[in-house]
């Protein structure tokens, strides 16, 4: 398997074997980081400018650390700091970015496809950091290697993705990547948030929890995202912890093994109780552990295919 | 597959036949299972002897691909010879080459595993082929990655002898002087040999020669 993108868009457009490919490639970045010198020179004389239109923490230092670990030169750029805000164009904003010769762009933005209308646009390397409701690749990866690193194989899992699944980019490209590696995936939450139509891309579509989790290998819990348009889709914050939040009596109702995982940050006490949340099924850290291999492993990829 | 002599002077060759009939994959035989079995040992004889008495703290680190089966054959000869296993470690060199970008074909990584502590230790790294010095290179910042080894010995197979860094291999089975533009091969399976590759044009006009079909 070879890998020829100099982009990192979506996992709509990967085939498994890429899938595959990445997460072997973030099996050994994994290990760069538990070694007493904790970076690489793989990228080095590389430049890599992380360009946050939409705020973000735990994702921009993930990717921050996972360059500097590959020995890249790293430069933050903040919607709040930009020419956006002048009245200039996203587009020319970015060719200003590459007109310093720089190499690799990391981008979150809100509006869905935004990374891809720059990819098209730019001879250097685009990683998808989230993009709206469209994708956020590289978390769904490390969902993914977390998953296949706990229970061996992804194929033939159950995998119950709760919540907001209609806003979540978190969601889509869970249910692109795990469906091409042959897991089985049920989305489940509101009916007002977990529309019919999802069952057309082929994951099954749940309004009732314990219906949902009952056979899960794993529980992938996403936040409730009180501060964007969501609070108008169900009656208040305790009536959908009532009925799709995770307690510890909810466990009893999952096989012992099951993974609970929640891509943070974590609102305890809403979609998941706190006794959970640290709980010997929680893989909740171990995911942020292996984000940074997964980005190591993408930003690596996507060099080496960047034209000079 | 088949044997033919066409490099003349006794040469073992092998060539391989595509759909058309057309002969184009040509590779010559320098050594064949016993020679490179015997040199393998007096290498792990050789590596013994400077090593004598403290082989306690001696590693053996295997420099992926082909590295890694050599060190394991010698590996077993050392352990016969004094009694006592080297440690022993593999090497991925990928994230720490120099051409980063260049190639066309992005290696695919492979895995490093150092399961002891280096600091201190006397290390051998072991590698098929040594000829520009440059895997040498990323290996030895690899390995210090990793600790401070008490001292690091290069042993290959085969010294092409045309080094571009002052390195230097410390134990060669063999030293080849062949053209630059031709590769040198160890391979494992179905057996035991060392093969040179010449240029594409040489193989074409070799196979040309010789363009009985292949039974």
């Amino acid at each position: 398997m070879q890998w020829t993108r100099k982009d990192l868009l979506g996992l709509y457009d990967l085939s498994a074997e890429e899938i595959t490919l990445i997460l072997d490639t973030a099996e050994e970045f994994k290990k760069v980081s538990q070694r007493r010198v904790k970076k690489v020179p793989a990228l080095r004389g590389k430049t890599v400018v992380n360009f946050f239109v939409e705020p973000s923490t735990r994702t921009r230092v993930s990717f921050e650390l996972a360059e500097q670990r590959l020995s890249a030169d790293v430069v933050n750029m903040q919607a709040q700091a930009s020419s956006l805000l002048k009245g200039e164009t996203l587009l020319d904003t970015v060719r200003n970015i590459e007109a310093l010769q720089v190499d690799l762009v990391v981008m979150r933005h809100s509006a869905p496809g935004a990374q891809n209308f720059i990819a098209r646009n730019l001879g250097c390397g685009v990683v998808n950091a989230g993009d709206g409701a469209h994708e956020h690749p590289t978390q769904a990866l490390l969902d993914i290697f977390t998953m296949r690193e706990k229970l061996g194989s992804v194929k033939g899992l159950q995998v119950a993705i709760v919540g907001d699944i209609l806003h979540s980019r978190v969601a889509r490209s869970n249910i692109w990547g795990l469906l091409k590696l042959g897991a089985q995936v049920t989305v489940a939450g509101p009916a007002t948030l977990v529309p019919r139509e999802f069952e057309s891309i082929g994951v099954r579509v749940c309004h009732n929890l314990d219906e949902a989790i009952r056979n899960a290998d794993v529980v992938n819990l996403l936040r409730i995202q009180h501060e964007r348009q969501t609070a108008d889709f169900f009656p208040s914050i305790g009536e959908y912890s009532k009925f799709f939040g995770i307690r510890p009596d909810t466990m009893k109702k999952l096989k012992p093994e099951t993974l609970i995982m929640h891509p943070g940050p974590i609102n305890r006490g809403v979609e998941l109780a706190g006794e959970v949340a640290d709980g010997k099924n929680s893989v909740i850290l171990e995911q942020v552990t292996n984000g940074l291999a997964i980005r190591m492993a993408v930003l690596y990829l996507v060099a080496g295919c960047v034209q000079k | 597959m088949d044997r033919e002599n066409v490099f003349g002077e006794g040469a073992v060759c092998r060539k391989k036949e595509d759909a058309e009939g057309n002969l184009t994959i040509m590779k010559k035989q320098l050594y064949g299972a016993s020679e490179v079995s015997a040199s393998i040992r007096r290498m792990a004889e050789a590596i013994c002897r400077e090593f004598s008495g403290g082989e306690g703290d001696l590693a053996l680190v295997g420099i992926h691909k082909l590295g890694v089966p050599l060190a394991k054959m010698l590996e077993r000869e050392i352990a016969a010879i004094s009694g006592k296993h080297p440690e022993f470690g593999t090497l991925d060199i990928t994230m720490y080459r120099d051409d980063f970008g260049d190639f066309s074909r992005l290696p695919a990584i492979q895995e490093t595993e150092i399961p002891f502590d280096v600091n201190g230790r006397k290390l051998i790294l072991v590698d098929d082929v040594f000829s520009s010095g440059r895997t040498i290179r990323a290996a030895l910042d690899a390995l210090t990655d990793f600790g401070r080894p008490g001292m690091i010995r290069l042993a290959v197979l085969v010294d092409r002898g045309e080094p571009e860094f002052p390195i230097r291999p410390d134990f060669a089975g063999f030293s080849l002087k062949v053209p630059s533009d031709h590769k040198i091969r160890l391979c494992f399976d179905p057996e035991l040999e060392i093969y040179e590759i010449p240029t594409a044009e040489e193989r074409a006009a070799v196979g040309n020669e010789t363009s009985t079909p292949l039974k």
